[in-house]
């Protein structure tokens, strides 16, 4: 039988709908809930008022974090604080890190909070769970850097380090040697600072001499700080540069070189295209051969071939003798516009515009065709609309020009963009025009005269 | 504290002059045989050592059950053992703890709330006569006191000896019960002041708790939560309240049910925590964590059973009539729900008939007579205000629709007479609505903010006590720290307690009162009397339940209309209680009132409006 209200038109009101979605809960969700849930499957206890009311409490902080209301938030964390003494371990084990991560970030706006607050709730935390203990160090000290009291995040590094865990665990040892790395920065910072005074000393001042031998023994403490951090895999960019820099104030080289190739090549560290970059500076400055830079930026071309060196890359293949890298210069240019961050870079339309030319003076049509082949159905109305010749024209007369060129060659005299440009009556640049025009109607690859 | 030991005559250090230094000595030995396992919870080697002498995890505070002596004693034949104590007097003080039994804690427990109840307002006869009587009839029920063989001697000795070699120091004591059964007499009357009369625990007992692997504060604590006998009810913290509402019952107070509950969850009556009055003298720990904290508010529907479940174990006889004066008469209650949901008051003329053609009114109906066949009481709460919802029903339909078109008739009506206005049910709902709602919210928020957690931390054992009370330092600290960054307009006071959770005599606009309101609007003249507009009517359930499984019906919400949903939901909360269970009720009314339709709908064609008579 079916029910009496039925027949009844119920439409869904918004009170009820508001009601539903606040019953379902959205929130974080934390391993002890899901075996909160086993239990209510198997049919076991009613979960207990306690972790009702508590994890009420947290979801009431979580909506008061969210709407930036701080001081509520601190009234619900002073209840939140009981889930410390959980007589569930596991909650009371969890308890901690979730205290820290809220009050820390309750701290970090509350109006009433100061630097001195913090420091006490940190230094309270970090004695509770000792696992925290590291963590909790470093988040303080990263405070204390965005304070600005680098003396106090460094005292509280050192601390840190001296911390002794029994056996450490292999998650320890990232956060130590992350401990470590953040005090040879904090040093690197002052060392940097030291730097740039030393540099505008005179070197014939009589203090030049002592100066630089203080930063020489200074730059040698820091970057043992360092540098376990950085054989760990992982992307460690900002400590990289600052311990290769210090390596190179050093004289080191080698060692340089070899940090440098081991964090862009271990296959144990994820794929980072700064590494590559790094690597490929610092060769530079060591004047290193072609063919090793050519390796590099290989590399590079690979995970990134929108980066702004790939004009760099392309130079040096134009230079090389081999005919495959000529092949691969132009690869290399069709790639870097291919972005649309890069559609504006009169650099890399100047560079394609000579290089085009170049190439078909010197008859590599097919090469051209192969790359356009997959370009031609969507670089018109990409890069050669009348729109985009219009804009490029206002804009920067001189990537309109390039821009034409390549259009003309690309996509013969007749198209919008070329015609648009080479309509224009220009004064400077009227000589110009009409060599381009003249180039197009003689090497365009649309009607390619045999 | 410190328990270490010393070779009695080959000892180097027996001469040593100061306690102090034959403290640093051992601990110069003890150091070097250290403990060098890895501890289970992090792994990790950094031992420190508790007041016991145990050794717990620096890192991670976890107490290992290895500790410093059993090393010794193992190492050094021939050794007698014996108590150093770096901190005497504060071991004394722990030792001083009374000697108490789980019972006399329930015991304790009653009288601060019978204390609470009778500050709330009720007659003193509850605590002194009513709840004293129940009390000594459940110990003696119990075979606790008050009987030939309490459990405590030789009825049960035998069976604790077998069970718990352990405990024989106190159980064949037969003074120590009867002084017992004695001191459960005397410290009712003076509940909280008899501390110099009891007696300090013997020493033998201190030790016996610490060599004990699983212990109590408590004599009987472990023993208490191992026993299982068939027949007998156990006390525990939810089961006290049982007590006090069928003292409350007995002596036909005006408090519900649903009250009492409220005033345990407003903490008007010690419930949560309630050990923490116990008098500093008794001592809990270990087992009694499990007998005597509660990490849960009291709920309707288990307190209702377990205090049906204590009568019967009473074995009490039929309860004083409930008659028409009475507070938990339906009629009366009534008016009492429907002034706190701002109902016209003309309703009630509808709910007596109502009452009156169901039989809910009845003696018989409403006394509690725990020894008749199936012992049931009524719930009385519960009840009234299912007889609102179905007056409601009676007069709405409740169905969407007719509500809303009568509501329109008002409304009309209301723009020109608003000297005397028709009760329009839309206005009604919306004003409730918004209350509710924001009710609803200060509760949740109350609720979330509520602190569980005892100022006196209970703990397993001596050697958590330690761990167990610097954590609860920290809370502490921490809860300091946060309440100066939190508002600082404290809340508007303690709200006294009433029975009453809505206020509608305040004259403003946005909270109108309904109660003058007429019901003439939805009423319609026939010859002399007033007849309901609205003729039809349909059944909460249309078929009950009858198989075994206890419940009579059930509450699917989305099958339901929205005005009777917003009913059952506005009533709920204000006795909190799940809406099945007052759905459940006003099916059960609805029963009774409809009781031809029933049986014809049972019977014929499957009709699915009943037309009212």
């Amino acid at each position: 039988m079916s029910d009496f209200s039925e027949e009844f038109t119920r439409p869904m009101t918004e009170d009820e709908q508001g009601e539903t979605s606040v019953a379902s809960g959205t929130g974080m969700h934390f391993p002890w809930l899901h075996k909160l849930v086993e239990t209510v499957v198997i049919g076991g206890k009613k979960k207990k008022d306690f972790a009702q009311t508590t994890s009420a409490c947290l979801r009431f902080i979580q909506e008061a974090l969210l709407k930036h209301q701080w001081q509520e938030a601190a009234e619900y964390m002073h209840s939140y604080f009981q889930t410390l003494e959980d007589s569930d371990t596991y909650k009371k084990q969890a308890a901690p890190e979730i205290i820290w991560k809220l009050g820390s970030e309750i701290l970090f706006y509350h109006p009433k909070s100061n630097v001195e607050t913090f420091n006490t709730f940190a230094d309270r935390m970090k004695n509770i769970g000792v696992l925290n203990y590291l963590k909790i160090s470093l988040q303080h000290a990263l405070y204390l850097v965005h304070h600005g009291m680098l003396e106090d995040a460094n005292r509280n590094l050192s601390q840190a380090e001296t911390w002794r865990y029994g056996e450490k665990s292999s998650s320890q040892e990232i956060l130590i040697n992350l401990v470590h790395a953040y005090k040879g920065l904090l040093q690197y910072y002052t060392w940097s600072k030291k730097k740039m005074e030393l540099s505008k000393l005179d070197k014939d001042d009589y203090s030049y001499g002592t100066a630089s031998r203080s930063m020489l023994s200074h730059s040698c403490k820091t970057s043992a700080n360092l540098g376990a951090l950085i054989e760990t895999p992982g992307v460690w960019d900002p400590f990289v540069k600052s311990y290769v820099e210090m390596l190179e104030f050093c004289g080191d080289q080698d060692r340089a070189r070899k940090v440098l190739t081991n964090y862009a090549y271990d296959e144990k560290f994820p794929s980072n295209p700064n590494a590559h970059i790094y690597l490929y500076n610092f060769l530079k400055r060591e004047k290193a051969p072609r063919a090793k830079l050519l390796s590099v930026l290989k590399i590079l071309y690979q995970i990134v071939p929108s980066h702004k060196l790939m004009l760099e890359f392309h130079t040096l293949l134009k230079k090389s003798e081999k005919e495959e890298h000529h092949k691969l210069g132009l690869e290399v240019l069709f790639g870097v516009l291919d972005f649309a961050g890069c559609t504006k870079n009169v650099t890399a339309w100047k560079y394609l515009a000579k290089y085009l030319k170049q190439i078909l003076i010197q008859n590599h049509l097919a090469w051209v065709q192969e790359e356009w082949n997959s370009r031609k159905n969507w670089w018109p109305g990409f890069h050669f609309s009348f729109f985009w010749a219009k804009s490029d024209w206002k804009e920067d007369t001189a990537l309109a020009c390039e821009k034409a060129f390549v259009a003309g060659i690309l996509l013969g005299k007749g198209c919008r963009y070329f015609r648009y440009v080479s309509k224009q009556d220009h004064q400077v640049l009227r000589k110009k025009i009409k060599r381009m025009k003249k180039s197009v109607k003689k090497y365009n690859i649309v009607n390619p005269r045999l | 504290m410190w328990l270490l030991t010393t070779q009695k005559t080959e000892s180097p250090f027996l001469f040593a002059v100061s306690r102090g230094e034959l403290f640093d000595v051992l601990c110069f030995r003890i150091y070097r045989r250290e403990f060098q396992e890895r501890c289970t919870q992090c792994a990790a080697v950094s031992w420190g050592l508790t007041d016991e002498g145990k050794y717990y995890c620096t890192s991670c505070h976890n107490v290992t059950e290895r500790s410093k002596e059993v090393i010794h004693t193992e190492s050094i034949p021939n050794t007698k053992i014996k108590a150093i104590s770096r901190g005497l007097k504060r071991k004394s003080k722990l030792e001083k703890g009374w000697d108490w039994y789980v019972c006399e804690g329930f015991q304790y427990i009653l009288c601060q709330q019978a204390e609470a109840l009778k500050t709330l307002g009720v007659g003193p006869e509850l605590k002194n006569e009513v709840l004293h009587n129940f009390w000594k009839r459940y110990l003696q029920k119990s075979k606790q006191a008050y009987c030939k063989n309490p459990v405590y001697t030789s009825g049960r000795k035998v069976t604790v000896l077998e069970d718990h070699l352990s405990h024989s120091d106190w159980t064949s004591d037969p003074e120590l019960s009867d002084a017992h059964c004695l001191s459960l007499v005397e410290s009712w009357a003076e509940s909280q002041s008899d501390v110099q009369s009891r007696k300090p625990s013997s020493s033998t007992r201190a030790s016996h708790s610490e060599t004990a692997s699983i212990c109590s504060g408590s004599l009987d604590g472990v023993e208490y939560s191992q026993r299982k006998e068939k027949g007998i009810v156990k006390m525990t913290v939810p089961r006290t309240l049982a007590f006090l509402y069928l003292s409350l019952l007995w002596q036909r107070e005006a408090v519900t049910l649903s009250d009492l509950l409220r005033f345990v969850e407003e903490d008007h009556i010690p419930y949560v925590n309630a050990f923490e009055r116990f008098p500093e003298e008794m001592k809990l720990y270990g087992r009694d964590k499990g007998i005597f904290a509660v990490e849960s508010w009291p709920d309707y529907e288990d307190i209702y059973k377990k205090m049906i479940e204590i009568a019967i174990f009473l074995d009490l006889p039929r309860f004083p009539d409930i008659t028409e004066d009475c507070y938990l008469h339906p009629n009366i209650l009534v008016m009492k729900y429907l002034m706190e949901v701002n109902l016209p008051d003309e309703m009630q003329g509808l709910t007596c008939q109502v009452v009156k053609m169901t039989g809910i009114g009845e003696v018989d109906f409403l006394t509690f007579d725990p020894i008749a066949k199936m012992a049931k009481t009524v719930k009385y709460d519960v009840q009234a205000v299912a007889v609102i919802v179905v007056a409601l029903k009676l007069l709405f339909l409740l169905d969407d629709n007719v509500e809303w078109s009568l509501s329109d008739l008002a409304e009309d009506y209301n723009e020109d007479h608003q000297d005397k206005p028709w009760f329009d049910f839309r206005k009604w709902y919306q004003v409730m609505k918004k209350t509710v709602d924001e009710k609803k919210q200060k509760r949740e928020e109350a609720r979330a903010k509520y602190l569980w957690k005892s100022e006196k931390p209970l703990y397993h054992s001596y050697i958590d006590k330690p761990v167990v009370y610097k954590r609860r330092e920290m809370v502490v600290n921490l809860q300091k720290q946060f309440s100066a960054l939190a508002d600082c307009t404290p809340a508007p006071g303690e709200k006294k307690p009433s029975s009453f959770q809505f206020n509608w005599t305040e004259k403003g606009t946005d909270r109108p009162c309904f109660h003058g309101h007429s019901l003439r609007g939805v009423l319609s003249k026939k010859g002399q009397s007033l007849v309901i507009k609205n003729s039809l009517y349909w059944l909460s359930t249309q078929k009950f339940c009858r198989s075994y499984c206890k419940h009579v019906t059930t509450y699917e919400e989305s099958n339901f209309s929205l005005s009777y949903q917003f009913v059952l939901n506005l009533f709920s909360f204000l006795l909190r209680i799940k809406a099945s269970l007052l759905h459940e009720e006003v099916s059960l009314i609805e029963k009774k009132l409809f009781k031809r339709k029933y049986m014809s709908s049972n019977e014929s064609s499957r009709s699915r409006r009943v037309r009212r008579r």
